[in-house]
């Protein structure tokens, strides 16, 4: 307790977290450095504190979510906020309603702070524009992922003592990976060098622009990484468009031991979940405990949330 | 009517090639009399009306190749009183009207309805389109000949290309025959599917799925390709890139005949001005990078393009107000197609003839119309305009029925004064 008061004092946080681009060095790192002290919380006997008591925080969902939203929930819950849990994929939308009308419903329930995820790009930037509390973004279409870029960040700097001068490679579906463009700003401003690995038709155009280099050979682009995260494919990116096959993927794309050695001897391996084993990753890799932070990500996600609610719940 | 005459203007007419002080007398049946710096004032009779306009500019009435009227099925996005409205305010005296209205005008019955409509309800010429095939479905072609007769002007499926190459090549020879326009969107439908911005680093940072210019590029070479079997009239109806003119370039040198548009916001407007998501402008076709647009500018100006259109496309709130993939194209333009063309001409991007001929004569003679000039005889659909006046673009003061503007809080430079229509002053600000 006495490690989070010295926090309490909140500096000056934008009103909304929509993603990476709009966060500046200062505010990432406050974020980071709050979630520091809510590790050791999460990992004591008694987790729960009053920070947000009083405090209503609506988890809306309009796309179906396991891990972020269950942490997003378990850190409103463990600061004492009020948290309510709604999946609106298969009720009011399906009525014709749109998300500002779900949004303005919402609203005038009085919530502190709405965590929202949508599956079209933007969305929670429309969102934030009428309602009068707080938004979180929990993942947006292609666009951005902020608290897994965020939780990403305080995992390797929890293993690796700090993210400035590493090199982290980011494979998979670039394309249409939030997760990807959001770590991609993220560990820009935090001072690491990113490539991103994927085979062409999964590579954004001028991704470039947003500050990774592009490769399309793993043995190039894995080439001095500290750091190797893995991105989840989706399986109807593999009927025929897109790829070929999961076989010949896994293959040239696919995390395996050996293609592994290509990266740094003390690489570490990161996948935002769930995992397609097999396919992107291979499964004694992503269980190996020396080597894969999968666990601690999740561990840390919760902290990440909580430092996240507690700082733009006002 | 009364005679009228309008002295002391300068007289910009491209039709003519005349860029003059002069007056205009328009008679009693609303043509032009006589026109010109040889028209002297003693030239109209006694009785005629005197409009002194000191030093403005007399262009013809603008002819707007790509407007949406809401009618029917769309009345609360606009109807023809509004668009009347905001087209006069705008210079705009002709208009050709998109067929995508709900029924779709796919049939003669639908043609005579908006026809009727459209007289009664509106005072502006306009030039309905039908679609090419019916219900843009891209299937079947439309009665071309039967719709023609009945007052057709061109034929278009609005923003569905024809996908089918087969279909494509038999609406060019049947078209070829009938001697009507055809008027095609250039973009692969499936390579622009769910796709809503151009493909690059804007699309890329915001999620969103881009259209390449490929896309765009690959209906317009097979298109060409197709033109040289069928020889047919041809036009397109808006291109976005600057990949697109390369081929335009190359067959025309090759002696291919079609005509090509454009869109006043491709020439106004970059990606960059989406921002975070104003869906205002999301357009169809996209708005591209600034060398695109820049490249346009250079197509007008090398006559490879021949037209500015608004694609006047009025949105209700409820349609904008939505997650960017989900909401709809188009901005509104009609009124501000004329005066954001001028800005081409005050940042010296383009001369001012040029401009006021792809908005005039150039679309009257593809669409085979007697509008776009001044010449003796002519209707006398004039636009005066104050060419220095500042202004800014606010929403709230243009005349559609929905606010879907491209260029809120724009500083403009150049208004439309009066407007006048088959002689009759129908506007005056």
């Amino acid at each position: 307790m006495a490690i989070i008061k010295n926090f309490s004092a909140v500096k000056k946080i934008p009103k909304h977290l929509l993603g990476i681009q709009n966060l500046s060095i200062k505010e990432a790192n406050l974020i980071l450095s709050e979630a520091k002290n809510f590790i050791r919380l999460n990992r004591s006997t008694s987790k729960k504190l009053d920070l947000l008591r009083g405090k209503t925080q609506i988890n809306l969902f309009f796309e179906p979510s396991t891990r972020t939203q269950s942490s997003f929930e378990l850190a409103g819950k463990r600061l004492g906020a009020d948290v309510m849990t709604m999946n609106v994929g298969n009720s009011s939308l399906k009525k014709g309603e749109t998300i500002l009308d779900t949004a303005m419903t919402l609203n005038a329930m009085h919530p502190d702070i709405i965590v929202v995820r949508h599956q079209d790009s933007g969305a929670p930037n429309l969102l934030s524009q009428k309602v009068n509390c707080s938004v979180i973004n929990a993942g947006d279409g292609l666009r951005e992922h902020p608290t897994q870029a965020l939780l990403d960040a305080l995992t390797i700097i929890n293993r690796k003592g700090k993210i400035e001068g590493l090199k982290i490679a980011i494979c998979g579906d670039i394309l249409h990976s939030r997760v990807a463009r959001s770590n991609i700003y993220l560990m820009n401003m935090l001072g690491a060098e990113v490539n991103v690995i994927s085979p062409k038709t999964l590579m954004p155009v001028s991704i470039e622009k947003l500050g990774a280099k592009a490769f399309t050979d793993m043995k190039k682009g894995l080439d001095g990484c500290d750091i190797v995260m893995m991105l989840r494919l989706q399986n109807e990116r593999m009927q025929g468009s897109f790829l070929p096959s999961k076989r010949e993927y896994y293959e040239f794309f696919g995390l395996s031991p050996e293609k592994l050695k290509y990266a740094k001897k003390d690489a570490l391996i990161m996948h935002p979940g769930p995992m397609n084993r097999g396919v992107e990753i291979d499964t004694k890799l992503a269980d190996d405990i020396n080597v894969s932070l999968v666990k601690e990500q999740v561990e840390l996600g919760v902290a990440v949330r909580m430092a996240c609610l507690k700082l733009y719940c006002k | 009517m009364k005679e009228k005459i309008l002295t002391n203007l300068r007289i910009l007419d491209p039709s003519q090639k005349i860029d003059e002080i002069g007056n205009i007398i328009i008679n009693e049946k609303g043509k032009i009399k006589s026109i010109g710096k040889k028209t002297k004032i003693s030239d109209a009779s006694k009785f005629s009306e005197k409009i002194d306009l000191k030093g403005k500019v007399a262009i013809p009435g603008v002819v707007d190749m790509k407007a949406f009227v809401g009618e029917p099925g769309f009345e609360y996005k606009e109807n023809f009183r509004t668009l009347t409205q905001a087209a006069l305010a705008g210079g705009v005296t002709s208009i050709v009207t998109m067929p995508n209205t709900k029924p779709i005008i796919d049939n003669v019955s639908m043609v005579d309805f908006i026809i009727r409509r459209g007289r009664d309800k509106a005072k502006v010429n306009l030039f309905p389109c039908a679609s090419i095939t019916r219900n843009i479905e891209g299937k079947q072609m439309t009665e071309f000949g039967l719709l023609k007769a009945r007052g057709i002007i061109g034929f278009s499926d609005v923003n569905k290309t024809i996908q089918n190459t087969e279909l494509m090549s038999r609406v060019m020879n049947y078209a070829s025959d009938l001697d009507v326009l055809i008027m095609q969107h250039a973009e692969d439908q499936e390579m622009s599917k769910n796709s809503c911005i151009n493909e690059g680093e804007v699309a890329t940072r915001l999620g969103l799925k881009g259209i390449s210019y490929i896309a765009e590029k690959i209906i317009i070479e097979r298109d060409l390709s197709l033109l040289s079997e069928y020889p047919c009239r041809y036009h397109i109806n808006q291109i976005s890139s600057k990949k697109s003119l390369s081929v335009i370039k190359k067959n025309k040198s090759n002696g291919v005949k079609f005509t090509t548009g454009v869109s006043i916001n491709n020439l106004s407007l970059n990606q960059n001005d989406i921002g975070e998501f104003r869906t205002f402008l999301k357009l169809s076709s996209p708005l591209r990078e600034e060398q695109d647009r820049l490249s346009l500018i250079e197509g007008i100006k090398n006559d490879l393009i021949d037209v500015i259109v608004s694609d006047h496309v009025p949105e209700d709130e409820e349609s904008k107000r939505l997650p960017f993939a989900q909401a709809a194209s188009g901005s509104i333009g009609i009124e501000t197609l004329l005066p954001l063309a001028l800005e081409l001409y005050h940042n010296n991007s383009l001369p001012l003839d040029k401009i006021i001929k792809c908005l005039t004569i150039n679309p009257a003679k593809i669409l085979k119309i007697n509008k776009g000039t001044l010449k003796k005889d002519a209707d006398a659909d004039i636009c005066i305009l104050d060419l220095e006046k500042p202004w800014i673009v606010k929403a709230v003061d243009l005349k559609s029925k929905s606010k879907n503007t491209a260029i809120e809080n724009r500083k403009l430079q150049g208004k439309v004064l009066m407007t006048f229509l088959n002689g009759e002053l129908v506007y005056s600000n």
